[in-house]
């Protein structure tokens, strides 16, 4: 165990595959507390690092049904009970011509759910993270792929966990300060 | 133009980017430009047309509600003037933006990838100059909000059967939904823009706008399904926002507005002129920023391959127009059809024909969509067909309808010009702020598609990563 207290050990790569093999890996050999930085989608690498649910789709299937039920019945609403207007006698529940109004209010709230899910599942906005000291995660937007295995997971341990990681090809290992 | 299928210019033969781009090259290529402390003088010679373009927006407005909607052109019977016209030709023009970052994206077309940042903003610029016609049109458009349901003391709500509020949320949610698109997708590039910037305060509001993007693994995973339903929404939902505008005339009774062909035709009308515009603007982009790299004629001979279809798409409109004003028998159809051909405003029919059938059939030779300036021209050529288009269904519907007593004529007035020219200024002053301050073409997506450096020996096909 070293001195001072670490968030995790942070390794680097080159190429998304080397990354994708070094977390499938880390995952086989008992890690679970990892994540890996990338600086473009890397298809497979979340599944590689043990993440599998996702919520986000039955949140946005939500939201659209709210949404269509909101879009009508507020048509139906001001239509039917609170504004009845008798056009020729037509009927106060037009409802096809209702329909437009839904269709948008559909669209509208299943796509702010799904960005806002989409941040609020990520933690986002977060404006301080530990992984941002680490002097060369600036590459992780740019061209570099990374591996962090946190101090947090029971099997971590900062010597072993670094040879780890050396023995997965990482171009270098470095501690990421909390 | 006998150029064998395979190997001429921009054909599929030919790879999206041009080979020897790294991850590194790319990003810094596109991100020098917002970057970089000089700001190229072509730049501020054409922000300075633009803004003073601006201006005139700026005096049109400011007349207008200052003397009110009587120093435009609109009369009874002709009530939709100018303002109808350019809003649709503005919301038009966005389409093209939505289809290119959603409906491309869900077909796989990764050429989609260098043009779509840039489409997307063009279409939020151009749906911002869209929503402020028919603003300007109610006369006074303090009292905008009146068009949303909200509980008020008025105690009345907005006449949802009626297609202009359909349109209020047709529009609200497309300009809605087009932002937050445009947002979602910049954000990995806001933290290259944070991580890349040398100035404290570009790290600091690049960095604000990035919300603390780090490029997680499990981050990555929801964006991409956030970015993927977004597209599966934006989809029906452009198609829905033209179809809704062009329920605005179809439901109505006016000869030559009151029928059925009117939704599809004016979809395709609307990919067609925002396909036009989207070359308008890339082609001298592309040439100012030296970026024929990411943006080839490969991606300028398919747009222009698009064009083409919806054009054909948009003369079969014409054509059934033509044949149903005949078919139905109608005679205030058949007098419609014949006063826009032959009336006072027979030649800007004919122009319209000219410029949105005749020149864009020379996009069949692969010779014409070969030569970049010519195409460019092309594109000026149906952009001002399209605004024709909208002139001709406006203007000849509705000054001769059924009584000659009721009959009249539209001209528009300076006040009227200058709002439309001003508009043509807050569009372009829009997109040159935005090349400046933000990547035009979206460096993560631009990172998918280049090989990667080492890749693995047994990886099966597919396993690299895809942008899509």
């Amino acid at each position: 165990m070293s001195t001072a207290p670490v968030y995790g050990l942070l390794a680097e790569f080159d190429a998304p595959e080397e990354l994708v093999a070094a977390g499938e890996r880390a995952y086989a050999d008992g890690y679970r507390r990892l994540d890996a930085y990338t600086p473009f989608p890397v298809h497979g690498l979340a599944e590689a690092i043990g993440f599998r649910t996702n919520r986000l789709p039955l949140l946005v299937l939500i939201a659209g049904i709210v949404g269509a039920g909101a879009g009508f019945f507020s048509q139906y609403y001001a239509a039917v009970i609170d504004y009845p207007l008798n056009v020729g006698g037509r009927p106060l529940n037009s409802w096809p011509a209702f329909i437009p109004i839904t269709f948008e209010v559909t669209i509208l709230a299943a796509a702010a759910t799904a960005v806002l899910g989409m941040l609020a599942l990520n933690g986002l906005p977060q404006p301080y993270h530990p992984v941002f000291n680490a002097p060369r995660f600036a590459l992780a937007t740019r061209d570099r792929f990374f591996l962090c295995i946190e101090a947090t997971d029971p099997r971590f341990d900062s010597e072993a966990t670094r040879k780890f990681l050396e023995g997965l090809g990482a171009k270098e290992v470095t501690d990421v300060e909390p | 133009m006998a150029t064998h299928p395979e190997t001429g210019p921009g054909m599929p033969s030919t790879p999206i980017v041009t080979p020897g781009y790294t991850y590194a090259s790319v990003t810094d290529k596109i991100s020098v430009i917002v970057l970089s402390g000089t700001t190229p003088l072509s730049w501020f010679a054409g922000f300075l047309i633009a803004f003073g373009l601006l201006q005139a927006l700026l005096l049109g407005i400011g007349w207008t509600v200052v003397f009110g909607l009587g120093t435009w052109g609109i009369n009874i019977p002709v009530g939709w003037g100018f303002a109808i016209v350019n809003f649709v030709w503005w919301i038009g023009i966005g389409h093209a933006g939505t289809l290119i970052s959603a409906i491309l994206l869900l077909l796989r077309q990764q050429w989609r990838t260098s043009i779509n940042r840039f489409a997307e903003a063009m279409t939020l610029f151009a749906v911002s100059c869209a929503g402020l016609f028919p603003l300007l049109h109610m006369g006074r458009p303090w009292f905008g909000y009146w068009m949303f349901p909200y509980p008020s003391t008025m105690a009345i709500w907005p006449q949802t059967r009626s297609p202009l509020v359909w349109d209020v949320f047709a529009v609200s949610t497309y300009a809605t939904v087009s932002l937050l698109f445009w947002y979602v997708g910049l954000i990995p590039d806001l933290a290259t823009l944070r991580d890349r910037a040398k100035a404290r305060a570009l790290k600091i509001g690049y960095g604000m706008l990035a919300l603390g993007w780090r490029g997680s693994a499990q981050h990555w995973h929801r964006y991409e399904t956030a970015y993927l339903l977004l597209a599966g929404l934006a989809t029906p939902l452009v198609l829905s926002v033209h179809t809704v505008v062009s329920f605005d005339f179809a439901t109505s009774l006016v000869p030559g507005w009151h029928t059925t062909i009117f939704p599809p035709y004016f979809v395709a009308g609307a990919i067609y002129s925002g396909f036009a515009m989207v070359l308008t603007l890339t082609i001298p982009i592309r040439w100012l920023y030296r970026l024929d790299d990411f943006i080839t004629m490969r991606h300028l001979r398919n747009m222009a391959n698009v064009m083409l279809a919806t054009g054909l798409m948009v003369a079969y409109g014409y054509l059934m127009e033509i044949f149903f004003a005949w078919y139905s028998g109608n005679p205030f159809e058949m007098f419609m059809m014949l006063n826009r051909m032959t009336g006072p405003y027979g030649p800007f029919y004919w122009a319209l024909i000219c410029c949105n059938i005749l020149v864009p059939q020379l996009l069949w030779s692969e010779r014409v969509k070969a030569n970049v300036p010519l195409l460019f021209l092309i594109a000026l050529v149906v952009n001002v067909g399209m605004w024709l288009e909208r002139f001709v269904i406006v203007i000849t519907s509705l000054h001769r309808d059924f009584l000659p007593s009721a009959w009249g004529m539209y001209y528009p007035t300076w006040v009227d010009w200058a709002i439309f020219v001003g508009s043509i200024g807050l569009f372009l002053t829009m997109l040159f702020l935005f090349i400046r301050v933000l990547p035009m073409i979206s460096i993560f997506e631009m990172r998918t598609i280049l090989p990667s450096p080492k890749p693995r020996p047994a990886a099966a096909p597919g396993a690299g990563p895809a942008g899509d």
